[in-house]
C-alpha cells in the first residue's frame, strides 16, 4: 500500500513535467525494438547493420564526436571484432593530426568526427535529444516498457518524406516531411480564422480590421532542411538482410540508441540486481521490524 | 540532550571514562540513537530517514562525479559524456546523482506536507520548523545550481530565467543579477561560481541537519495525536515512548529499503524519465528552447511566478500604489519567494490550539485542498503560458496565499476540535491492544 502510494504520488507530480513538448511532434508510433524494456537487450546486429547504414549514408554530413571508435568493440554495442574495428578506424576514418600537420588514418582511441555539414546536427546523442514519447503524458506511452521514443522519432522522421501537399508552393525551401514538427510551414496550408474587430482611429471614424489567427493546419509535419537520405536498398547488407526503408530506418535508429547510450545494458543489469537485492533486504526488514514490535503490541492487534 | 526523562550512558570501563572525561562523544550518540521516541509514530514519519540518506547519497556521488567532471563552458558537457562513456560505472553514478536529486525532492515535500498535516511546526518546535524551511531553500538553490552543470540547453536557458528574477528587484536588481553571474549574461565564470557553490550548499545543508535533528531531540518528536509524551518520570515517559534504536531505526530502513526498490528500477530502467531532452544538446546562446521548463520539483513554484501577470488586479494596484516600482515581473518573484515564505511562518499563522489535524474537523478539508492544490501547481509549472492554464495557476496560487494567511489565522477560532486521546499509550493502546512495556 504504502509503496503504491508512493509511486502514484511520484507519477501524479512528475505526469506533466513534459506533456507540453510531446503534443508538438508529428505522427511518430511505437516500434517493439529489442532494447525496450527492463530487460531489453541490443541486437547486435542491428547495431552492426546500423554501423553500416550511418558509414555510407548519414557519415558523408552527420558527425559523432562524441563516440570513441575502439567502444565499437565495447560488450553491448555492435561488438566488432578487435581486428574490425582497428579495420574499420584505418579505412573510414581520417583524423587532423597537429603533430604531423597532416591528416592520418584513424586510431581506436580517436572519437568519430564531427560533423562535416555546419548545419548538420551531431548524432551522438540524437536518440536522447529527441525523445519523442518523453514521459507518459502526450502520447500515452510507457517510457519504461517502451523507452524514451528517441529511436521512434529517428525512424518517424527517415520515413516521413511525402510529397508536399497541394497546398505548398512548389519553390518551398526545404524538404515536406510528416513526422518533423520545428520546421518551416507555407502559409498557404494554414488554416486561418478571420475575425472583424473595429478599430476607434485618432480622429474619432471607425475603421474595421481583419484579424487573421491560424486554427489548424492542412497538412501533419513541417518542412525539414534535409534532403531524404534514405530510400529503401541504399546499403547492401553482407548478409543478405532486408533493405527496405523502414528496416533500414529501424537499424540506424537502433545504432543511433547505442551511440547515445552505450551503457544501456549495463545500466539494465545493475538496476535489476538493485531491484532484487532491495526487494530482498526489504523483506528481511520487514520481519525484522516484526518481530521487534511484536511484543509490544498486543492480542487485540487490529490489521493496519 | 532530550527533554524526556530516559536512560544515560554511563561509562563503565577505565578507558571509557577517561574518554568521557575529555569527549563525552559516545554519550551523545547513545543519547542520539536510544531518545525516546512516541511509539505511535507512523508511516509518514519515515521521510527523514529518507532524506538523510539521499544527502549522503548526493554528496558521496556528487564527490566522484566532480572528479570527472571540467566546469569550463567549452568542455563541461563533453566532459559529462566522459563520465558517460569511459569512467567505470560513472553512467551509473551520475544517473543516481540526476535522480536523487528528484528521490530527494519527493521525500522532502512528503515531510513538509506532514509536518503541515501534524502540526510539527506548532511550539515548541518552531526553530525545528524554520532551520527545516532553511534546508529546504538551500536545497532549492543546491539542485537549482546542479541542474546548470551539464551545460545543455535547459541548464543555461534555466539559469538564464532564473537568475534574471533577480533583475526584476527595482533598482538594484540588474547590479545583482551581474553579480551573481559574474558578468552580464551566464558564461564561463557563472558555471565556475555554479559549481563551487553547489559543492559548498550540501555541506551547509549538512550542518543545518544536524541542528535540525537537535532542535528535535530537545522537544521530542511530534507524533500523530499531536499529544505531548508525559514526562513526569522515566517509567511514565516509557509508557508513550521506545527507544529510537532498535525500533524506529529498523521501522525507517524497511520503508527506506522499499523506496529505494523503485528509485532503482527508476535508476535501471528509465533514467531519462524526469530530466528534459533538450538537455542532451549542448548550451546554445543563440538558440532558445520552444519551452523553457525548469526540473519538476520547481514546477509548484514555478506556476506562482507566472500567475501574476499585468492584467491581475493586485498586480494592478500594488504597480499603481508603488507608482510603478512594483511590476507583474517583479510581483511574480515576490509571490514566489512569499509562497516559501508564508510557509516559514506557518508556527504564527496557525492559531488552533490542537496540534494534530487527526482532531481538526474543518482543517482536514482546507489541508486536503491544499494538497490538490499543490499538485494542480505542479501541473501548471509544466504548462504554456496561456489561457486556461494561467486563470487555474492564478486561483492555485491564490489559494496557496489563502490557506496560510486566511484560512489557517480563522479555523483557529471559528473550529470545534474533536477529543483528543489523554496520552499516546491510550492512542497506541487503541490500535493495537494493552500489552507490557517491553524489557529494557
Amino acid at each position: 500500500m504504502f509503496k503504491k502510494f508512493s509511486i502514484a504520488t511520484l507519477t501524479a507530480l512528475t505526469l506533466s513535467a513534459a506533456g507540453a513538448m510531446a503534443s508538438e511532434s508529428g505522427k511518430i508510433h511505437d516500434v517493439p525494438f529489442s532494447f525496450e524494456g527492463p530487460f531489453g537487450k541490443f541486437d547486435q546486429n542491428q547495431l552492426q547493420r546500423g554501423l553500416q547504414i550511418y558509414t555510407e549514408v548519414c557519415a558523408s554530413c552527420h558527425g559523432m564526436q562524441y563516440v570513441p571508435l575502439r567502444t565499437l568493440s565495447d560488450a553491448g554495442g555492435p561488438q566488432l571484432s578487435e581486428d574490425q574495428m582497428r579495420a574499420y578506424a584505418e579505412q573510414n576514418i581520417e583524423v587532423f593530426d597537429p603533430e604531423l600537420d597532416d591528416t592520418r588514418p584513424g586510431k581506436p582511441t580517436d572519437h568519430f568526427p564531427v560533423s562535416g555539414d555546419e548545419n548538420a546536427p551531431d548524432l551522438s546523442l540524437m536518440a536522447k535529444k529527441r525523445a519523442g514519447f518523453h514521459g507518459p503524458y502526450g502520447t500515452g506511452m510507457s517510457q519504461l516498457f517502451r523507452g524514451m521514443g528517441g529511436p521512434e522519432y529517428i525512424v518517424a522522421i527517415l520515413t516521413g518524406y511525402e510529397e508536399p501537399p497541394e497546398c505548398a508552393p512548389e519553390d518551398f525551401d526545404g524538404n515536406y516531411n510528416t513526422a518533423f514538427a520545428p520546421g518551416g510551414y507555407p502559409d498557404e496550408c494554414k488554416i486561418y480564422e478571420e475575425t472583424e474587430i473595429e478599430v476607434v482611429q485618432e480622429d474619432g471614424s471607425i475603421k474595421t480590421k481583419i484579424e487573421k489567427r491560424e486554427i489548424g493546419r492542412m497538412a501533419p509535419g513541417s518542412w525539414i532542411g534535409m534532403p531524404q537520405p534514405l530510400f529503401g536498398e541504399d546499403v547492401e547488407f553482407a548478409n543478405g538482410h532486408s533493405n527496405e526503408l523502414h528496416h533500414e530506418a529501424e537499424d540506424i535508429a537502433a545504432f543511433l540508441m547505442w551511440t547515445a547510450e552505450p551503457k544501456m545494458m549495463a545500466r539494465k543489469q545493475a538496476g535489476l540486481v538493485g531491484v532484487l537485492f532491495l526487494t530482498l533486504l526489504s523483506v528481511l526488514l520487514y520481519l525484522t521490524n516484526k518481530r521487534i514490535w511484536a511484543p509490544l503490541k498486543g492480542k487485540g492487534h487490529k490489521a493496519g | 540532550m532530550s527533554g524526556i526523562p530516559h536512560d544515560h550512558y554511563e561509562p563503565k570501563s577505565g578507558l571509557e571514562k577517561w574518554l568521557d572525561e575529555r569527549l563525552p562523544i559516545v554519550g551523545l550518540m547513545y543519547s542520539t540513537l536510544m531518545i525516546p521516541t512516541p511509539r505511535n509514530l507512523n508511516w509518514m514519519w519515515i521521510w527523514g530517514i529518507v532524506l538523510a540518506f539521499c544527502l549522503v547519497l548526493q554528496i558521496v556521488t556528487g564527490i566522484v562525479l566532480a572528479m570527472h567532471y571540467t566546469p569550463h563552458v567549452d568542455q563541461a558537457f563533453a566532459s559529462i559524456e566522459h563520465i558517460m562513456r569511459d569512467v567505470n560505472g560513472g553512467h551509473f553514478l551520475r544517473y543516481l546523482h540526476m535522480n536523487g536529486g528528484s528521490l530527494f525532492f519527493f521525500a522532502v515535500y512528503l515531510h513538509i506536507f506532514r509536518g503541515l498535516y501534524y502540526g510539527s511546526y506548532k511550539a515548541p518546535r518552531e526553530i525545528t520548523w524554520i532551520i527545516g524551511m532553511l534546508i529546504y531553500l538551500m536545497m532549492m538553490g543546491t539542485a537549482f545550481m546542479g541542474y546548470v552543470l551539464p551545460w545543455g540547453q535547459m541548464s543555461f536557458w534555466g539559469a538564464t530565467v532564473i537568475t534574471g528574477l533577480f533583475g526584476a528587484i527595482p533598482f538594484i536588481g540588474e547590479s545583482i543579477q551581474t553579480w551573481l553571474l559574474g558578468g552580464p549574461a551566464v558564461d564561463n565564470a557563472t558555471l565556475n561560481r555554479f559549481f563551487s557553490l553547489h559543492y559548498l550548499l550540501p555541506f551547509v545543508i549538512a550542518a543545518l541537519v544536524a541542528l535540525h535533528i537537535w532542535a528535535f531531540h530537545t522537544t521530542g518528536n511530534s507524533n500523530p495525536t499531536g499529544v505531548e509524551v508525559r514526562r513526569g518520570s522515566k517509567a511514565e515517559a516509557q509508557k508513550d515512548t521506545v527507544s529510537f534504536w532498535p525500533y524506529f531505526v529498523v521501522k525507517d530502513l524497511f520503508a527506506l529499503a522499499v523506496i529505494l526498490v523503485v528509485f532503482f528500477a527508476i535508476v535501471g530502467f528509465m533514467p531519462n524519465y524526469l530530466g528534459h531532452p533538450d538537455n542532451y544538446i549542448e548550451a546554445n546562446p543563440l538558440v532558445t528552447p520552444a519551452h523553457i521548463v525548469p526540473e519538476w520539483y520547481f514546477l509548484p513554484f514555478y506556476a506562482i511566478l507566472r500567475a501574476f501577470t499585468a492584467d491581475v488586479w493586485v498586480v494592478m494596484v500594488a504597480s499603481w500604489i508603488t507608482g510603478g516600482i512594483i511590476n507583474a515581473k517583479f510581483f511574480g518573484v515576490l509571490a514566489m519567494f512569499g509562497a516559501i515564505a508564508v510557509m516559514a511562518l506557518v508556527p504564527w499563522l496557525d492559531t488552533s490550539r490542537v496540534r494534530s489535524g487527526r482532531f481538526r474537523p474543518m482543517f482536514k478539508w482546507w489541508f486536503a485542498l491544499l494538497a490538490i492544490d499543490f499538485v494542480v501547481l505542479t501541473w501548471c509549472g509544466a504548462q504554456p503560458a496561456e489561457p486556461p492554464y494561467s486563470i487555474i495557476s492564478l486561483i492555485a496560487s491564490a489559494y496557496w496565499f489563502a490557506y496560510f494567511l486566511v484560512i489557517l489565522p480563522l479555523l483557529g477560532v471559528f473550529e470545534k476540535p474533536d477529543p483528543q486521546p489523554e496520552t499516546i499509550e491510550d492512542d497506541f493502546n487503541a490500535h493495537y491492544g494493552p500489552s507490557e512495556t517491553p524489557a529494557e
